[in-house]
């Protein structure tokens, strides 16, 4: 176990350098020039104060010095100042990063909230019209472009309706019921994204251990369905779920992304957007980074989760 | 031609592939007529009207127009036709580039397979949207191209190709590599082997036929995907330039005008959607036609 978590742990880590320097050379290939916006935005510099500038910056060295000059500061902590909001990267990241936090928990909740119900009922009633309604109702959340549900919901809850705002945070000083009410169409936007999917799972997951012995067992002694189902079934197939799910988390922060963009909400998917349009290369780099960082330690979590649940499974001879 | 009937039985048993068929032989022929409507509604593509901005649904415009006044269904098969160009396009190379991997991957197997499924894997797990809006707004004069081809006004469009394809070939590469290893193991091919047939010939002649119906399965599951990325980048404003026409940018501006317009919103993502559950559905079908083993129903 320890060996695995090592090995385990060693591998996150150097696809994080890996995606680290990858996306320090594809942002490197960026149009514009920092130092050329700085210089065409102020006439008062000249071409000597540009190379001044790029040697303070270290821009006029190699780009494997540069990247590992980078990357040493950065496991120093020290990741630069954000362009745009002229602030440490991590003080603007900060904050987004809690929304996003929040919205993709939300989001998660829900999901699993109607999910396992829908996934259950439809193994539960494997092959009959029920699980053929669920099976193209996931179908469609599988299929449907996030973007255009959110334009969608906002034109039938905002426009049609008039219940909800279509933005998430409305400016001014709200109160808590105000920002509830912005976080619910970001959230069921984000929800149904991942719920047919989710919904899949469970639904073959469950199915696959109502095949079991100690399934048949449990019946034989006279107990109830819902009975069998909670305290036998359930239990076990909910681990492949629960890793299945962790791997769908970049998939997950890509819709959030979508999601926060259309409606504005202030999280790290909008914020790595705008970086990246505006030439925020900091920001860009660690926002990346920051995302690929949750996705590949959720990876890591279930991984773990996984051994913690299921003392079958042994790591001695190399997992997957 | 036993083999294809049975193909073709399962298929027409499996009613929800057939109707998604249905669907989407209508899509293309919506889209290939696209000139056809020009003609008939006596408009062109991009023809601005400013007095006719928002017309309501008419005999003139069957869906009405755009803030420009521009015919929607006209530019909805314009559009169409893009957007299904680059998901065809995109899928095939990702086929191509999956299939290679996976034949690789399987076919060698030992440290280059572990590395070539990890590597995978991690594609897989990354969130691909952050990168693949960084990949969108790379400057090709950097990389080497001359100032002519990275200004072309086709840029766009080969460059968002490239850029799903290079993300969507991970689902056919495990695909592939699993019925690799099982059809390495087969009789005739160890016969190839023993009789000493080289490596690379065994994988082109007699594994590479055995791969059609994965590959098949694969590239339909893939295509959906394909063309949802595409409509996600188009409609942030980095796929596909505007004026062309394609169901993603269409909705560019649809969510300003969403309180004057609400169908300019409604359409071009309804056709997305039904091009998208389509694939999704065909995919499913076909897999339980042609590859009944590998699901677990």
């Amino acid at each position: 176990m320890a060996h695995f978590l090592i090995s385990r742990f060693f591998q996150t880590a150097s696809v994080i350098v890996l995606m680290s320097f990858v996306c320090y050379m594809l942002l490197g290939l960026m149009p514009g020039d920092p130092i050329d916006l700085l210089i065409s935005a102020d006439p008062r510099l000249s071409s000597e104060d540009a190379a001044r500038i790029k040697a303070i910056y270290g821009l006029d060295q190699p780009l494997l010095l540069r990247y590992s000059n980078w990357l040493l500061s950065a496991m120093q902590g020290d990741f630069g100042f954000s362009r745009l909001y002229g602030k440490p990267v991590l003080v603007v990241l900060w904050p987004a990063m809690k929304n996003t936090l929040l919205l993709m928990g939300l989001a998660f909740l829900t999901s699993l909230a109607i999910a396992i119900p829908a996934g259950i009922l439809a193994a539960r009633r494997i092959h009959s019209l029920t699980d053929y309604s669920i099976n193209m109702i996931c179908f469609a959340g599988i299929s449907v472009p996030p973007f255009w549900l959110a334009l969608m919901l906002i034109l039938l809850f905002s426009v049609i309706l008039g219940w909800l705002p279509a933005n998430a945070i409305p400016l001014g000083d709200i109160g808590f019921v105000e920002r509830a009410k912005g976080l619910v169409l970001p959230v069921l936007t984000l929800a149904m994204v991942s719920i047919g999917g989710v919904t899949r799972y469970v639904r073959a997951s469950v199915h696959e251990s109502m095949q079991q012995d100690y399934i048949r067992t449990a019946f034989a002694k006279g107990l109830t369905d819902s009975q069998v189902i909670r305290k036998h079934a359930l239990r076990n197939s909910m681990i492949p779920v629960i890793t299945i799910i962790s791997l769908d988390a970049g998939t997950f922060f890509s819709g959030a992304l979508i999601t926060e963009f259309m409606f504005g909400y202030p999280g790290m998917g909008k914020l790595l957007f705008d970086a990246v349009l505006g030439n925020d290369y900091n920001l860009a780099l660690i926002g990346l980074l920051m995302a690929t960082c949750v996705t590949l330690i959720a990876n890591l979590l279930a991984d773990i989760a996984y051994a913690a649940l299921d003392p079958r499974i042994s790591y001695r001879a190399g997992m997957r | 031609m036993n083999q294809l009937s049975t193909v073709f039985r399962c298929l027409v048993g499996h009613r929800l592939a057939m109707i998604s068929a249905a669907i989407l032989i209508v899509l293309i022929v919506f889209t290939l007529c696209a000139p056809l409507f020009e003609m008939m509604l006596d408009t062109k593509m991009s023809a601005i009207d400013l007095f006719a901005r928002f017309a309501p649904f008419s005999d003139e415009h069957p869906l009405g127009t755009d803030e420009l006044g521009r015919d929607l269904l006209v530019r909805l098969a314009y559009g169409g036709r893009i957007s299904l160009l680059v998901g065809f396009t995109a899928a095939i190379l990702s086929a191509a580039i999956g299939t290679g991997i996976g034949l690789v991957a399987g076919y060698r197997g030992g440290w280059i397979d572990s590395f070539l499924m990890r590597a995978t894997d991690s594609m897989i797990a990354l969130p691909l949207l952050p990168l693949l809006i960084v990949l969108a707004v790379i400057d090709l004069e950097k990389l080497g191209f001359s100032p002519e081809i990275a200004q072309h006004s086709d840029i766009g469009l080969y460059k968002i190709i490239a850029i799903v394809s290079l993300v969507g070939w991970t689902g056919v590469a495990r695909l592939v590599r699993g019925s690799v290893l099982s059809l390495r193991e087969q009789p005739y091919v160890q016969a190839a082997t023993a009789m000493g047939v080289r490596g690379m010939r065994i994988v082109l002649v007699h594994i590479l036929p055995g791969l059609t119906s994965t590959i098949i399965v694969a590239t339909t599951l893939s295509v959906g995907n394909i063309i949802l990325f595409e409509s996600i980048l188009s409609f942030l404003g980095l796929g596909i330039n505007p004026p062309t026409p394609s169901w993603g940018n269409m909705l560019t501006n649809a969510q300003e005008l969403i309180w004057d317009a609400p169908t300019l919103a409604f359409f071009p993502g309804l056709l997305i959607f039904l091009t998208v559950i389509s694939f999704n559905f065909l995919g499913d079908g076909l897999q339980d036609a042609l590859a009944p083993k590998s699901r677990n129903r």
